[in-house]
């Protein structure tokens, strides 16, 4: 009874999953975990608006999030993005303010985010300075901005950002914002290009080996500002949903969210030094701390402290994950 | 006429030497404002006046820069800096608040003993992590980051802890020696940190654990060791740096202490010439890095402009410092310089902003 090693891989293959895909499963596996112990222990949970809700708070986040990815799959960071999600906010809430015609506001908003990354990106390549460094930058830049514009927040009284804040979508007798199916499609659009287009592949070449993928051909130059770019355009739709969300610019709002959304990344799956990762796995990040919150939410005894402690709890859970099953950390 | 220009260009090409520019405009700047911003005067035996307050002011960043270079040296970085201020001051001023006595200094000093202590296992967690499994810097740190935050807040129960002491309230405003004691304590540990590193081998250890750790490990350094002991003197000088925040206001404000100082730590870090890729560090240079940070962002409220525009300041001067750094920015300006238009003209005009 003699079997060609070949097909002894491929029977053990059902249950022994590719340790790449370990860190994305186990999120699936503790994010049903939570969102059962939330069903078992709170009867008002098991209402499919609570999944909704979780999505309608936080389609901001998600998309932000999605952006992180593309950065961090190259190896890089941004922490710029809350910033950027303010700043966005801010110049719309202002613009808007000032009787602009709300396409107009659109369109400068969605430019604004997109044009800080590229420069960021261009300094990070051309100048090969740490995206650390050159990302805090364009953080203090774009947060002093916000004060720039206004040290107070400036409400949104226009009326196709008020339809898009209060139309709700209803699917059966719940109902999901416009926000929910704008951040789900560049949710998806993110997912395909990471994984059928050229871009895709050369962002997880650079993040695998940045030599190698210089040595190959691949335009790395290129592809590294491309991902700050992604970056920075995420964050401005993730700016104009939060400004449909709050209908108002604040310079203090999304403080901290680069953590937020580099903890979801990280939670994801995805590997801080670049080369292996999901968009899904990102989802299912943004969705184990949406959880996280609406638990603490609906317990009602805990407090809000309590929020990050178990974060940083999960970062650790995973980090250390990531390292026991062995997939490169260095 | 060569030599003469070779010098200028050891001057000009010193680490330091665009910091110190930049210090130097910010303070002609401000003397330009306000002329009496130089004056040091002597009241009842204590120094007063803006250069002093300024001094005093970077003591809190002083001490985390310094720590952060350590850090950085061994080619790490440490994102938990302000969460590990916010937890030693909460401590400190939990301890304090419970105590019938809050002036008495045994009660002062065993809280401060108290704080240094929660520090140092902090900073163990996060060289553990580090030193130990072997995750990455900026991620061990960013664990201790998050939930620092929410630990100082459970410390403090979500509340603002206000103590009545004046023994502790000296740690952020008294005075020793004619010096604002905060000024004493940020020179002591400079001096301590400095003769450590740089009259011992110490230094060079650490240099040679950020340029190789498996390298000098196999040259019988134990580099696992250095590692560790970077983060727990990181979060020493952390907690140092948090009893004076919260010394200042006499309170702990779980959120509000030491936010964003990680960010100033490491651009002071960075400014003061010290690579984040590690090997190389400039106790001296980080020094005069917080001191830029501390000077812009005082000129920003001397100036009446508003405080959270300092941010953007803080950016252009940044983004400024570290292009003049940057080996490839230099290197396209010097291939350039044969062209008689001056290409660095945006720069220049950039710095200008800072003042204006």
């Amino acid at each position: 009874m003699t079997t060609t090693p070949l097909a002894a891989r491929a029977g053990r293959a059902w249950w022994r999953v590719p340790p790449r895909h370990v860190p994305v499963l186990a999120t699936l596996a503790l994010l049903l975990v939570m969102y059962s112990i939330g069903v078992s222990q709170y009867r008002a949970f098991s209402n499919i608006q609570v999944v909704f809700n979780v999505f309608i708070d936080n389609g901001f986040l998600l998309v932000v999030a999605v952006g992180m990815t593309f950065v961090i799959l190259t190896g890089g960071i941004d922490l710029s993005v809350g910033s950027v999600v303010a700043m966005t906010a801010m110049v719309s809430a202002s613009l808007l303010g000032d009787g602009l015609h709300p396409a107009l506001v659109l369109l400068i908003a969605l430019l604004l985010g997109p044009a800080l990354g590229f420069a960021m990106g261009c300094v990070i390549h051309f100048f090969d300075i740490q995206p650390f460094i050159v990302t805090l930058a364009g953080m203090f830049f774009a947060r002093g901005m916000c004060t720039w514009i206004s040290t107070t927040s400036i409400p949104i009284t226009d009326g196709f950002w008020t339809t898009a804040a209060q139309h709700r979508i209803h699917l059966g007798e719940n109902f999901v914002s416009i926000s929910v199916l704008i951040a789900l499609a560049v949710l998806a659009i993110g997912a395909a290009v990471l994984a059928y287009t050229r871009l895709g592949r050369n962002v997880y070449a650079i993040g695998g080996n940045q030599q190698s993928a210089l040595l190959m051909g691949l335009p790395v130059g290129r592809t590294k500002i491309a991902v700050y770019t992604i970056s920075g355009l995420c964050s401005a739709i993730g700016g104009i949903l939060l400004s449909f969300y709050t209908l108002s610019g604040a310079p203090l709002i999304a403080v901290g969210m680069e953590l937020d959304v580099i903890a979801a990344v990280v939670i994801g799956g995805t590997l801080l030094t670049g080369g292996s990762g999901y968009v899904f796995g990102t989802l299912l990040g943004v969705l184990v701390l949406s959880i996280i919150q609406t638990l603490i939410t609906f317990d009602g005894t805990l407090n809000s402290w309590w929020t990050k402690i178990v974060i940083g709890g999960l970062l650790f859970v995973f980090i250390l994950l990531q390292r026991l099953v062995g997939i490169r950390t260095k | 006429m060569s030599t003469a220009r070779a010098r200028l260009t050891g001057v000009t090409g010193h680490r330091l030497f665009w910091p110190l520019v930049v210090l130097v405009l910010l303070l002609v700047a401000n003397v330009i404002y306000r002329p009496s911003f130089l004056s040091v005067e002597l009241k009842d035996g204590h120094l007063y006046g803006s250069l002093v307050d300024i001094v005093r002011l970077s003591a809190p960043l002083i001490l985390v820069a310094l720590g952060m270079s350590l850090v950085i040296a061994t080619g790490g970085i440490d994102l938990s800096v302000g969460a590990v201020a916010a937890v030693s001051g909460a401590v400190a001023c939990l301890y304090i608040s419970k105590q019938p006595d809050q002036n008495s200094l045994a009660v002062v000093l065993t809280a401060v003993a108290l704080g240094f202590g929660v520090a140092l296992l902090l900073g163990a967690w996060n060289g553990i992590l580090v030193a130990g499994i072997g995750i990455q810097p900026i991620i061990a740190t960013l664990i201790l980051m998050v939930a620092g935050r929410g630990l100082a807040q459970l410390i403090a129960e979500g509340q603002i802890i206000t103590i009545n002491s004046d023994p502790y309230k000296v740690i952020g405003v008294g005075h020793l020696l004619t010096l604002p004691f905060a000024i004493v304590i940020a020179l002591a540990v400079t001096l301590l940190v400095a003769v450590l590193t740089r009259r011992t081998a110490l230094g060079m250890i650490i240099e040679s654990v950020g340029g190789n750790a498996e390298a000098s490990r196999l040259a019988g350094i134990r580099s696992r060791r250095i590692t560790f002991l970077v983060y727990v003197v990181s979060a020493a000088c952390a907690a140092i740096a948090g009893f004076m925040m919260t010394a200042n206001v006499s309170s702990a404000d779980g959120n509000a202490v030491g936010l964003w100082v990680e960010l100033d730590a490491i651009l002071a870090v960075v400014i003061g010439g010290t690579a984040l890729a590690g090997g190389r560090f400039y106790l001296g240079g980080s020094v005069i890095g917080a001191l830029l940070i501390q000077t812009l962002t005082t000129s920003v409220y001397a100036m009446n402009i508003d405080p959270q525009t300092s941010l953007l300041f803080k950016a252009v001067v940044v983004i400024v410092v570290c292009l003049i750094q940057a080996p490839a920015f230099r290197a396209r300006f010097r291939r350039r310089r044969s062209v008689p238009v001056t290409p660095v003209e945006p720069v220049g005009t950039e710095k200008e902003q800072v003042p204006a």
